[in-house]
């Protein structure tokens, strides 16, 4: 029998915000642990809390992005649980009234389109950091984290396969890093996914038991979930046996889940309205601002480019794959050339997708490492087409220059890699080539055309690459034409 | 007649012309506590030496000419679960026995800027739960006219301090009455502002949708100072309100001629006291002699009130006091194997049987199983009532009712009642349910001695209409300048 994977998302977001979610207190990530905290986000007797403005900001904005509904009327609930972590033994969240609702995200994958439904949004606080010392066999607690503002961003089990459900996380994540909502580091915990999912019979239309899937700490570990756990759980059925509806975590090294607890009626977190949080109302001016200084979405991006610069639709997925690639394009083409776009566009890209994606693997850098600046690369390309420089070479400069940020010009100065364009001075070389190589002159002569190419690459060798290969291929001709 | 029985006003009146210094009136008032906390045990933690401190310093601004504001050298006592910066604060709990706030409330930090005196934290029901002071973990307050009876509750220390003269004013917290019904039994003014309007920021508070910051005073002239310095919008309270009206003091006039004084029908029951009776009907008489005008108003879902205000003060207590797990602060139980086991011996130990019975039901109303039947239910009716209210202010600017329709009764007492069922707060806890302002004033003595309590209610920030007719009844009665004769009988 075949089966079908159902899978649904919930992904929560810490928000790029200077303070946390009720309190003043810094989100900074990394500081010594409970240096960033005040009796408000500790739980102290008394403590009060503020909502954090920009925080919805921020939820309105992802909103808008995914295509919600953003609600007029919100509250703040309180999840009732005890745990360290948690200093209040409540979360404030919002159950009742979430701020958007019933959005969705177009994601594509094997050139195939599919909608994502996402049920909704909501705003609510992250907890601490428990640290266990096994050795001394204590638990220490960090509050720093606690009370920092979170999205929890819900899908509708739309998600069929591993692969769709990278495509829809990536997209994500790029969404709300153009946003800048959140700087989705999932090592450091600011980007988290859980993974709901469960199996059926292909065209049955009931759902399946779901269990849910902790712990995914990459979206490799994404991937490679949902994959053995729709295994796992096909395995059970065909062997006559029942799923249990249950939290899971996943272990990346081994490649494998456990059963966390079981998951039912006991867990009743006796929600109710925050009554230390009045209800906030979010009008349409408010939202139609925000929606006004929305920047371009990737996928608005992706189609612009196309259209405009006239790139391939493969180029424009890969420039706009982050903002920071994307606007660096968009700069450095406007310095570069601004009659002929089209052409300097591919231009741009092509060095982009292939140089500096190769180099940046290389080096295990980012765009934002290197001291390569859109003024630095079209400096660069000018030199290529002003002849000053052959394109291998260009390639040499470009590296350093990506990690010295010296001026192209410098570099080529510095190393004596100025291209040699004199007719004369390159005659002399051709002619040496020619002469220390008889028997491949034959063998050009009796047809073999690869012969040609064995004799400019003698030519570029004995410049050290620097001979511009125009003329080298011209002199050639003449040279060995004049032999007869 | 010694300083300390004077009121607020009288001596702020006596230390700017000079005629009183801020050390001479501390020192009577100390040796007042000195000579009456044995037989009363209204304070929890006394602050002695740094009110002395700071006496001195304000007798030495006052020397270089300095004009100093209304409360500046006149001791008060604050609640014991209203946050104070380096002083305990317990509210009567174990659990919070060794508590001492690193920060203050905004109320305490809005009073200390204004050179109030904090002479100590008062005696109160723990976490603000119970009738009569009983259920403080340390020690009963009793009532300064009859030391065997209760002072009332939660604020019993607050309201007999300033009945015996050991302060000149309380600061407390209200959830259904706890300012008012001691004040009422304890023969003193007691006051709730509107919801919002004082900044609950550093209040500990159980109920937060019920709870509000007043005072208790002497009389109701002291009860308009005392709030002028309490009212002002708090960035740090999401609930507090900028519409405050500073002016409190403006409305120390004698003139009811405006006033529509609604009596609600519905109250009146075999439950009162019959000196209750009596001397409400007296103060009704009264208001009317003055020229106010008497008319029936109905609150309909008034017998609904107690159950509703119970179960939403329970669901709420249940989620607030969660966090006194004995991981970050407060009482930690000792020798524990596990986590679970540090949660239950913690509040097994810290928590008494009344909060403890108060949580429990909390959780359960607020449980799946009983969320709609009990804790959506008792929210419909809080805005059945507050509906109740804004139909009833149509027809009159101001509500009466007895505070408590029965007098301070034996300690000892109320622990035979069911639990949180006392009837002595049924009218007070209306105010809180409909978050409108309400004020007790003494309106007579039972024949036993005791204080009778009235209360008036007004449309949510009308403070001065509660004022000015509470100041116009004060003005052609004599109630507020009795005294507890008993306690300088035994002296």
């Amino acid at each position: 029998m075949k089966y079908e994977t159902v899978v649904g998302l919930e992904i929560h977001v810490e928000l790029k915000t200077q303070s946390k979610m009720f309190c003043g207190c810094s989100t900074a990530f990394g500081n010594e642990p409970n240096s960033q905290c005040c009796p408000v986000c500790l739980g102290m007797p008394g403590a009060l809390p503020v909502i954090n403005k920009k925080a919805v900001e921020l939820a309105i904005k992802t909103g808008i992005a995914l295509n919600c509904k953003i609600s007029e009327y919100n509250t703040m609930d309180r999840k009732n649980y005890f745990y360290p972590d948690l200093p209040k033994a409540y979360q404030t969240t919002q159950q009742y009234h979430p701020i958007c609702k019933d959005g969705y995200l177009d994601i594509e994958v094997d050139g195939r389109k599919k909608r994502i439904g996402i049920t909704r949004i909501h705003l609510e606080e992250d907890a601490g950091k428990l640290i266990h010392d096994s050795k001394n066999s204590q638990s220490l607690i960090d509050y720093n984290r606690a009370g920092v503002p979170l999205i929890e961003i819900v899908t509708e089990p739309h998600i069929g396969s591993p692969d769709e459900a990278v495509a829809f996380l990536e997209e994500l994540r790029n969404i709300l890093l153009y946003l800048e909502v959140s700087d989705c580091k999932m090592q450091e915990g600011s980007l988290r996914c859980d993974v709901n999912l469960s199996v059926r019979p292909e065209g049955q239309a009931k759902l399946g038991t779901r269990t849910e899937m902790k712990n995914l700490n990459s979206f490799r570990a994404v991937h490679r979930a949902i994959k053995n756990e729709a295994e796992r759980q096909i395995r059970i059925i065909e062997s006559g046996g029942e799923i249990l509806q249950e939290t899971r975590r996943w272990d990346d090294l081994k490649g494998e889940s456990i059963a966390m607890r079981e998951k039912q009626e006991a867990d009743d977190y006796r929600y109710f309205q925050d009554p230390d949080l009045v209800p906030f109302f979010i009008d349409c001016e408010m939202v139609e601002e925000i929606k006004n200084h929305m920047p371009e979405l990737p996928a608005q991006k992706r189609e612009r480019f196309v259209s405009e610069y006239g790139l391939p639709g493969y180029d424009a997925r890969i420039l706009i794959s982050s903002r920071e690639l994307a606007d660096f394009f968009e700069a450095s083409v406007k310095l570069y050339d601004k009659e002929k776009v089209a052409k300097g566009a591919k231009t741009v890209s092509n060095w982009l997708m292939g140089d500096l994606m190769r180099l940046t693997k290389e080096l295990g850098l980012e765009l934002g490492d290197l001291k390569l600046t859109p003024s630095l690369l079209v400096q660069l390309l000018k030199l290529i087409d002003q002849g000053a420089i052959s394109g291998s070479i260009a390639k040499e400069v470009f590296d350093e220059m990506c990690q010295t940020g010296k001026a192209p010009e410098e570099i080529v100065d510095e190393k004596g890699l100025r291209q040699i364009s004199d007719i004369d001075q390159l005659r002399e070389i051709v002619r040496e080539v020619i002469q220390e190589n008889p028997k491949t002159i034959e063998d050009y002569k009796t047809g073999k055309k690869k012969a040609f190419g064995y004799l400019v690459g003698q030519t570029m060798k004995k410049t050290r690459g620097k001979a511009n290969p125009q003329l080298v291929n011209k002199l050639l001709q003449d040279e060995i034409n004049m032999l007869h | 007649m010694e300083s300390y029985k004077l009121t607020v006003h009288e001596v702020s009146a006596l230390i700017n012309k000079r005629e009183l210094s801020i050390e001479e009136l501390l020192r009577k008032v100390i040796q007042r506590i000195d000579s009456t906390e044995s037989r009363l045990d209204s304070f929890i933690t006394l602050n002695i030496d740094e009110a002395l401190q700071q006496a001195e310093t304000l007798d030495g601004l006052i020397a270089k000419g300095a004009t100093l504001p209304n409360l500046a050298g006149i001791p008060l006592g604050v609640q014991d679960n209203i946050c104070t910066f380096g002083i305990r604060t317990t509210c009567a709990s174990k659990m919070l026995d060794n508590f001492i706030p690193p920060y203050n409330s905004s109320v305490i930090e809005k009073l200390r800027q204004s050179h109030s005196i904090i002479l100590g934290k008062l005696n109160m029901d723990e976490f603000g739960m119970g009738y009569s002071t009983q259920n403080s973990a340390f020690k009963f307050t009793k009532n300064p006219w009859d030391l065997h009876k209760v002072a009332g509750g939660a604020a019993g220390g607050g309201a007999a301090a300033v009945a015996a003269d050991q302060i000149f004013y309380a600061i407390g917290s209200d959830m259904s009455g706890c300012l008012r019904q001691p004040a009422a039994f304890c023969g003193v003014v007691g006051f709730k502002p509107t919801y919002g309007l004082v900044s609950r920021f550093g209040l500990v508070a159980c109920a937060p949708s019920l709870e509000q910051i007043g005072c208790i005073t002497k009389d109701v002239s002291d009860c308009a100072y005392v709030l002028e310095e309490m009212v002002f919008y708090d960035k740090k309270d999401s609930t507090s309100m900028s519409k405050g009206n500073s002016t409190y003091t403006g409305n120390l006039v004698e003139d009811v001629r405006e006033l529509r004084i609604g009596i609600p029908k519905e109250i009146f029951d075999e439950s009162w006291d019959p000196d209750v009776r009596t001397y409400i009907n007296n103060a009704i008489e009264t208001f009317k002699k003055l020229g106010a005008q008497i008319v029936d108003i109905t609150l309909p879902h008034f017998k609904y009130a107690s159950a509703a205000h119970f179960i939403i003060s329970s669901c709420e207590s249940s989620s607030n006091l969660a966090r006194y797990d004995g991981v970050k602060y407060g009482k930690r139980a000792q020798n524990v194997e596990n986590l679970e086991e540090l949660y239950c011996k913690t509040r097994s130990q810290g928590f008494g049987q009344e909060v403890k019975a108060r949580i429990m039901l909390g959780n359960l109303f607020l449980s799946n199983e009983y969320y709609d039947s009990h804790y959506k239910k008792a929210l419909k009716i809080r805005k059945l009532l507050k509906d109740d209210f804004r139909k009833a202010f149509e027809k009159c600017n101001v509500v009466l009712t007895p505070t408590s329709p029965i007098l301070a009764f034996d300690l000892g007492h109320e622990t035979d009642l069911p639990i949180g069922m006392s009837e002595s707060q049924r009218y007070s806890l209306l105010a809180n349910m409909a978050g409108i302002p309400a004020i007790s004033i003494p309106c007579g003595l039972s024949q036993e001695g005791l204080p009778i309590g009235l209360q008036l209610m007004a449309d949510a920030l009308n403070e001065g209409t509660l004022i000015k007719a509470a100041y116009t009844f004060e003005r052609n009665t004599d109630y507020h300048i009795k005294k507890p004769m008993k306690l300088e009988v035994v002296e």
